[in-house]
């Protein structure tokens, strides 16, 4: 069973493999160092042309991934943490993500941006955070967050040679030493996967084999579905309320039309009450979306929501108060149970 | 280099290009709103007629004129601020956001910085030979991308030609406002070698262009052209603050195609400008019976 850490790179390896025309730039890349959390390790030993280390420009680099990409080349940028994701915002979201649109489909903007998201390391306030949210909803990119369900290196190996316009790969730092979950590991789950509009991001419905009819629906993205997972079967043995759980790699766009993904739907269907699980903070985030078109589309045959997210304050450095900003599983157990 | 007479047809183009623009903005004819390039047009011309095929352009929010000496159509310009289908982009970049070809510009100053520098590297990494050209103005010098790209372009040695249109004023506000030292030395402290000069004079700043260019295309590493010129219009439309004598004096002095012009035989010139007012007339009262967008 390989880490989401040795799939991601796996799966970098072989993308480099398959087409030259993948490049990757970032801080830090060359071996044997290969990146601050080790996911290019071993691309500049076997492609040193294709491999460039950069200054500590990360506005610059994602830029110049664009130009490159306008010009038929595939890079791959490293951002070594999420929190500088805002340093890149004007080229993510006045030029990369617009080139297609404001060009009228005359170009095409094949890049990933890779970067680490996520505390629970005690990185602090600038180090630790999980800002995915305030790319949600930028016409023209999709972000995509690699979770243990799947495998997070083929998910990324698509998004660098399938995917014609950009993409924000969010990696959840914890995430990287979890193993990439097999068929043994989940057999006690009945798995179903479908995909936002057809896409090539897989999204996971997980239900308890033989559990009676479900009461709740949890949806959940990258290192909280683990903690979803756990509550998942916390709830069921502890306390006999039994849950669906909903884990989409694609977090934006959403389905087409401003309807809720198959999965949800379906889930929804059943259960009609939703909690969402992020670990972005609490307000106008992904669960709050999500939460909007269940509203909208279930009308009122959905009979609760509530999330489950970051508290709205810097992360703290302390190990103590860094735990009680992030949500954790009793946290999700504790919203649960006041659904139900 | 290209001859006079070329080199005037296509700035008289811009001129009458852009002076059509402003006059028929109030009108309603186009929609938003325009930077036009009057003033500067020997910058593009001088540069852009050197350019080879496969050559690769950036600009910025003033393009109109980077556009046109790029061999853009200008009805599909006019259309593309009518925004009509039958524009650049459909109607959907407007005046601001163009690509056609090799070309692309885009609105926030120093932003193209490091996308230019990409497509420069990326076309070094396919050995195409092809040298990138982007036009920037002393506003965009506030911006800190263009330092990081500086850095980059330098560093991996991008055939990159930076034009650095110094018109010394930015909106509003006089460069002495805005810029703290000196627009040469910031180029040649990232190990970029450049030429400077305050000219209105196609030929003048073509000769200066030429050499830079062929240092780029000899894979040389990246060059600068710095110029001083003169924006004789407002930044966009009727927001020019400065004083209106002394821009009365420096319009006289530093008119490119007066300056070339006077080098030229005078019943040439005329036939020059006519044909290329009748171009402009044309290509605009074609665009205005393009259809509208649905």
């Amino acid at each position: 069973m390989s880490s989401v850490l040795q799939a991601l790179n796996q799966g970098l390896h072989a993308a480099f493999e398959a087409d030259d025309r993948v490049v990757l730039i970032g801080e830090d890349l060359l071996d044997p160092y290969g990146g601050a959390f080790k996911v290019s390790r071993g691309l500049s030993s076997k492609y040193p042309q294709r491999v460039m280390t950069s200054p500590v420009s990360e506005a610059g680099i994602v830029g110049v991934a664009g130009g490159m990409a306008l010009r038929g080349l595939r890079p791959v940028v490293e951002i070594m943490f999420g929190d500088f994701s805002t340093l890149i915002a004007d080229q993510m979201i006045n030029g990369l993500s617009k080139f297609q649109g404001m060009y009228n489909g005359q170009a095409q903007v094949p890049v990933v941006v890779r970067t680490p998201m996520g505390g629970r390391r005690g990185y602090g306030p600038t180090h630790s955070q999980t800002l995915e949210k305030l790319y949600l909803g930028v016409p023209g990119l999709r972000t995509l967050a690699a979770n243990t369900l799947s495998d997070p290196g083929a998910l990324l190996k698509a998004a660098i040679l399938e995917d014609d316009g950009p993409v924000l790969f969010v990696e959840n730092k914890l995430l990287y030493a979890k193993p990439v979950l097999d068929a043994e590991t989940l057999k006690d789950f009945e798995v179903e996967v479908q995909a936002i509009d057809a896409g090539y991001a897989p999204t996971h419905l997980l239900k308890l084999k033989g559990s009676p009819t479900p009461a709740l629906t949890l949806a959940a993205y990258g290192y909280m579905a683990e903690l979803g997972r756990e509550a998942l079967l916390r709830l069921a043995f502890e306390h006999e309320i039994f849950c669906e759980l909903v884990v989409p790699n694609q977090l934006a766009p959403l389905a087409s039309q401003g309807r809720l993904e198959e999965a949800l739907a379906d889930s929804l269907g059943r259960t009609g009450r939703l909690l969402t699980i992020e670990e972005g903070t609490f307000s106008l985030g992904w669960g709050a979306e999500i939460a909007a078109r269940a509203a909208h589309q279930l009308g009122g045959q959905l009979r609760a929501t509530n999330r489950v997210a970051a508290a709205e304050e810097p992360i703290p450095a302390s190990i103590a108060l860094e735990a009680k900003a992030l949500p954790d599983v009793d946290d999700i157990l504790a919203a649960a149970r006041a659904m139900v | 280099m290209r001859a006079p007479e070329d080199l005037y047809r296509e700035m008289s183009r811009i001129r009458h290009f852009e002076e059509t623009v402003l006059d028929a903005f109030p009108s309603g004819v186009f929609y938003g709103t325009t930077h036009t390039y009057l003033g500067q047009e020997a910058n593009a011309v001088a540069v852009l007629s050197q350019r080879a095929a496969g050559d690769i352009v950036f600009s910025n929010h003033r393009c109109h004129g980077h556009f046109i000496a790029y061999g853009g159509d200008m009805r599909a310009l006019f259309a593309e601020l009518m925004g009509k289908p039958t524009g650049v982009c459909g109607g959907k970049g407007g005046s601001q956001h163009l690509h056609w070809k090799d070309f692309y510009s885009n609105g926030v100053l120093g932003s193209t910085a490091p996308v230019a520098t990409g497509a420069a590297l990326a076309e070094k990494a396919k050995g195409s030979g092809a040298a990138t050209v982007i036009f920037l103005g002393d506003g965009a010098l506030g911006q800190g991308v263009l330092y990081e790209s500086l850095n980059m372009a330098a560093l991996w040695g991008a055939p990159i030609l930076f034009v650095l249109e110094d018109n010394a004023i930015a909106q509003t506000t006089p460069r002495e406002l805005a810029l703290a030292g000196d627009i040469q030395a910031r180029f040649e402290a990232f190990g970029i070698q450049s030429t400077a000069l305050n000219s209105s004079d196609v030929e003048e700043i073509g000769s200066a262009a030429e050499p830079l260019l062929g240092a780029v295309r000899a894979g040389e590493g990246p060059r600068a052209l710095v110029v001083q010129t003169v924006r004789f219009g407002p930044h966009s439309k009727g927001d020019d603050t400065r004083d209106a004598h002394k821009m009365a004096k420096l319009r006289a002095a530093r008119d490119p195609l007066e300056i070339l012009g006077a080098r030229l035989k005078a019943d040439e010139r005329i036939k020059i400008e006519a044909a290329a007012k009748a171009e402009v007339q044309e290509a605009f009262a074609q665009a205005q019976k393009d259809p509208e967008a649905v």
